[in-house]
């Protein structure tokens, strides 16, 4: 029998309101330290937190689009422990009955489909941050930044129903797809939007082994190499006779590692109580219902329906939905054109290429459905071959004209005269005539060569079609 | 014309009219605390240079119509004002100054109080002496050898020694009303919610209450109209009308039921508590009230209830004191240990104490069997009232079952916590309660009588304390 891993997820989810969960200060990234900050996110005594609305609204849509339970009563608890980076030494968060429970999202991966399900859904304040001049071992002194303190989290915790590091991958993509869906969160790993514990074990049997906990892991790339190593490192440990520990660990980003955290191991007691600051958060079924009304489709389903409606591949369809951009851009130019397999193709192959390696948003390009319409028609109309389309199309991209501009300008003009067609042709024969005798004598690949020529000669400008079949017509009158 | 000795309407009127200066009356004001509170100690902070300024700022005001013009008004040490020393009575923030004001602050600023000064108070506002401050003691107008009460112990004796004209305080388990009754001044706890806790350092949240001092019903009337109110940045507080307080003041109480409560009896009271008892009861009877028995069949799970739930919250609520951000620092050779040794010798030995007992009720394993279940207790209690409230308008019990005591007397924890035995089962009810002085013990220590109102009842509440203060008035010479 085989070591089977059995993985679940943490993950919390940074919600984008403009202000924090408890006070009126700002959740902008980056700002100097210290400066988004108020008596009530500093923990001062005497200061209140009173509840923001949209973080509200923004953890029902989210618990709504994970096919979660949005409960009417929830209500929220002090966590208590002790950290610096803790002002008020108590977290304000949700307990024992959050904002939403019981969902789930179904994870693609390479080999099937498989609903993850999830736990709850709760909503709770981000700590502050402490900073450490060089490793914290060395530091001589902690700062700490108190803007990130307040910042409104969704934690979202998922079953155990993970099996592999590509099935915790994927549901992490997904997720991420999900709240920028929902325009709920940056969804930004880099920036802290979104931040992934992970708990493992592996057993053979019914029963589950020993739990390891791996923290902080800060990218998607980080998830699946921890989850790799760990699912490894577990079940060679078992082989050899060993034991696994229940501990915390975390990934070392140079290595691929995963290593116990330095940190001494306490049973932590967080002496959870209702927290009477706050009453308990009552939502009514018209609100709830509001709110639904306003979750737009979803990245899965939008996938399935560019598969249906526009018969692209199921690839494209799941890299176009990636983004809720990238296929707002698509969906719009397929339907002016009407042909959304050319459009699938040049905007997966040609455009993403430029954004990726410009860096830039598909909202900055000026190149919108329009300009493919033009671009498409140009083809069509024999105005322009597929090849010189491609160049048509890079040089919009990047100087914003449009490809009508670009033909007309550049004199891309596809030549399909076939008197200038064979006055080229006439050429080409007579300056090659080395491998006109190959042809001659049956060697059919040099007609490659020949064609190359006569682009050569006409900038790329020749139909092609036109171009082939009297060149075939003059070889052979040669036999 | 001698202000301290006048009512907060007097005061309001004389300083509005301009026959005595704002600026006079801080004068004044200055003069009898530097005289009397060498003695008293009521005050912990003040800052005379900063009271004569905020005079003339009022002096030069346009707008006289605030209802406490000119008044002075002492604020207990647990109220954030901004720019001010704010300790609530503990070595750990000592020589905190507090960046922002707490709302009652703003509102008795709005309302054009002159606030004078912080007044001693236990440390976080637990205990009923006022011997728990971090400072130094308080000692009682009437007879300095015995204390003033507490927590509010520095905001009672200040008005009962004319150093303010009113003050506020805060009332968790009885802190507002327990003194008054001691130091024989008028002490209101509004319902719970009443007044915004936003800027009040909190002992236990679900519980903690401000509420003012004065003279008389009337003053204490005024004083909440100008505190009172729905506060956005406090979400427990409660959203009503506006309303004014002393305007059923003087309207009659004929017909109006009052509630006598049948497990008072199985307390045993000081002599002379029991009989100023009967004189109130005495006094509503012939201002026309009914006087009916009533049962709180869980009142003697009270004051074990509260002793849960009050030092749980204040577990966490007195978390935040770290050393790491304000206060109190004491350097360790650690994280912990700088935890460790700035809590150690910041805290006093009461707060110790009920931190200890609030993480350890807390704690996993013992939070069904004793947080929980008091929060189920509490309910019942809470329920006794409403069903009490179901057939009477008001409720009648002594606020203390003695007198004051003297100071340094009561070193047993449990003892000192049997004063708030009559205090606690409202305040964990959420209810409104005053404590007006009913009579003087043989010793000459006041004694005081708290009546209960319905939830946000406070008018009618109001109403009758000032028909039987009418009736008391000229026998016990208030």
């Amino acid at each position: 029998m085989e070591y089977k891993p059995t993985i679940g997820l943490e993950i919390h989810v940074q919600l984008a309101t403009k202000t924090k969960i408890f006070c009126g200060c700002s959740t902008e990234f980056g700002a100097e330290p210290n400066t988004n900050v108020c008596p009530v996110c500093l923990g001062l005594p005497g200061a209140l937190p009173v509840l923001n609305e949209k973080v509200v609204e923004y953890g029902t849509k989210l618990g709504l689009a994970l096919n979660m339970h949005i409960n009417k009563t929830s209500t929220f608890y002090r966590k208590n422990y002790f950290y610096p980076d803790l002002p008020k030494g108590y977290q304000i968060t949700q307990y024992s009955i959050p904002i939403a429970s019981e969902g789930f999202l179904e994870v693609k991966t390479s080999k099937s489909k498989k609903k993850i399900r999830i736990l709850r859904g709760h909503i709770e304040e981000d700590s502050g941050k402490s900073i450490h001049t060089g490793d914290i071992t060395e530091s001589e002194y902690s700062y700490i930044d108190f803007n990130r303190s307040g910042v409104p989290l969704m934690e979202i915790v998922t079953y155990p129903d993970i099996e592999t590091a590509e099935e915790a991958y994927e549901f992490l993509v997904l997720l991420r797809k999900t709240v920028r869906y929902l325009g709920v969160s940056s969804g930004d790993m880099e920036k802290g939007a979104l931040r992934c514990d992970v708990n493992i074990s592996v057993s053979k049997g019914e029963t589950l082994g020993t739990k390891v906990e791996i923290k902080n892991l800060n990218s998607f790339r980080s998830v699946r190499r921890a989850l790799e190593f760990e699912i490894n490192r577990q079940i060679e440990t078992l082989k050899k006779g060993g034991k696994i520990v229940q501990e915390t660990r975390h990934l070392d980003e140079r290595t691929g590692e995963t290593k116990p955290m330095r940190t001494k191991e306490e049973l932590n007691d967080y002496r959870y109580f209702p927290e009477p600051d706050l009453p308990p958060l009552i939502l009514t079924d018209e609100y709830i219902e509001k709110i639904k009304e306003t979750i737009p489709e979803l990245p899965n389903e939008k996938e399935e329906r560019f598969v249906k409606e526009y018969g692209i591949s199921e690839d494209y369809a799941h890299e176009i939905t990636a983004s809720i951009e990238v296929a707002e851009y698509f969906e719009e130019a397929a339907k002016l054109t009407g042909k959304p397999k050319e459009v699938s193709n040049y905007l997966m192959v040609n455009i993403m290429k430029f954004i990726n390696e410009n860096g830039k948003n598909i909202k900055e390009i000026t190149f919108g459905a329009k300009e493919f319409k033009e671009l498409l028609d140009l083809i069509d109309s024999k105005t322009i071959s597929k090849n010189i389309a491609k160049s048509v199309l890079e040089e919009s991209l990047s100087s914003g004209k449009t490809p009508s501009q670009i033909v007309e300008e550049k004199g891309l003009k596809q030549i399909t005269d076939t008197g200038e067609i064979e006055k080229v042709i006439d050429e080409v024969i007579k300056e090659n005539p080395k491998p006109v005798s190959q042809y001659l004598n049956g060697k059919k690949q040099v007609m490659g060569f020949l064609i190359g020529q006569i682009m050569k000669k006409t900038k790329g400008k020749a139909n092609p079609k036109i171009a082939s079949k009297i060149l075939i017509e003059k070889l052979n009158a040669l036999k | 014309m001698d202000i301290l000795n006048k009512t907060v309407e007097e005061v309001a009127s004389i300083a509005r009219s301009g026959e005595v200066s704002v600026k006079e009356i801080a004068e004044q004001t200055i003069n009898a605390i530097k005289q009397k509170d060498s003695k008293i100690k009521a005050f912990v902070h003040i800052d005379f240079d900063a009271v004569i300024k905020r005079s003339e700022e009022l002096d030069a005001k346009k707008d006289k119509s605030g209802v406490l013009f000119g008044v002075p008004v002492a604020i207990k040490d647990n109220m954030n004002m901004k720019d001010t020393e704010t300790t609530a009575g503990s070595k750990i923030l000592s020589g905190y100054i507090s960046p922002y004001d707490a709302t009652v602050v703003e509102k008795l600023k709005n309302a054009g109080a002159l606030i004078v000064g912080k007044t001693n108070m236990d440390e976080f506002a637990m205990g009923s002496s006022t011997e728990n401050s971090a400072f130094f003691n308080t000692h009682n107008p009437v007879k300095p050898e015995y204390v003033p009460g507490g927590s509010s112990g520095g905001s009672a004796a200040a008005v009962k020694a004319n150093e303010a004209i009113a003050s506020l305080g805060s009332d968790t388990g009885g802190s507002i009303r327990e003194p008054a009754a001691f130091c024989g001044v008028t002490g209101l706890k509004p319902t719970y919610g009443r007044v915004s806790r936003y800027g009040l350092i909190a002992f236990a949240s679900s519980l903690d209450q401000i509420g003012p001092f004065g003279k008389t019903v009337k003053d204490t009337a005024i004083m909440l109209n100008a505190i009172a109110g729905f506060d956005p940045r406090d979400e427990t507080s409660v959203q009503t009308e506006k309303e004014d307080f002393t305007e059923l003041l003087g309207k009659d109480i004929k017909g109006k039921k009052i509630g006598v409560i049948k497990e008072v009896r199985d307390f045993e009271l000081q002599e002379e508590v029991k009989n100023s008892f009967n004189d109130t009861v005495k006094a509503l009877q012939n201002a026309g009230a009914i006087i009916e028995e009533v049962s709180i069949p869980h009142l003697k799970y009270a004051l074990p209830v509260y002793y849960i739930i009050a030092p749980a919250e204040a577990s966490a609520n007195l978390a935040r004191f770290d050393g790491v951000r304000y206060g109190l620092k004491v350097e360790g050779k650690d994280l912990r240990e700088t935890y460790e040794k700035t809590r150690t010798e910041g805290f006093g030995t009461e707060v110790k104490r009920r931190i200890l007992i609030g993480t350890f009720t807390l704690s996993a394993g013992y939070y069904d069997a004793y947080y929980l279940k008091a929060s189920k207790v509490r309910r019942l209690i809470s329920n006794d009232f409403e069903k009490a409230f179901s057939k009477v308008d008001a409720l009648i019990l002594p606020t203390t079952s003695t007198t004051a005591f003297k100071l340094g007397s009561i070193t047993n924890p449990l003892q000192m916590y049997m004063n708030d035995i009559f205090t606690i089962p409202i305040s964990l009810a959420g209810l409104p309660a005053i404590s007006i002085p009913s009579g003087k013990d043989k010793k000459g220590l006041p004694i005081g009588m708290q009546l209960v109102g319905k939830w946000l009842a406070e008018k009618e509440l109001l109403q009758i304390a000032y028909a039987v203060e009418q009736e008391l008035g000229g026998k016990n010479g208030i």
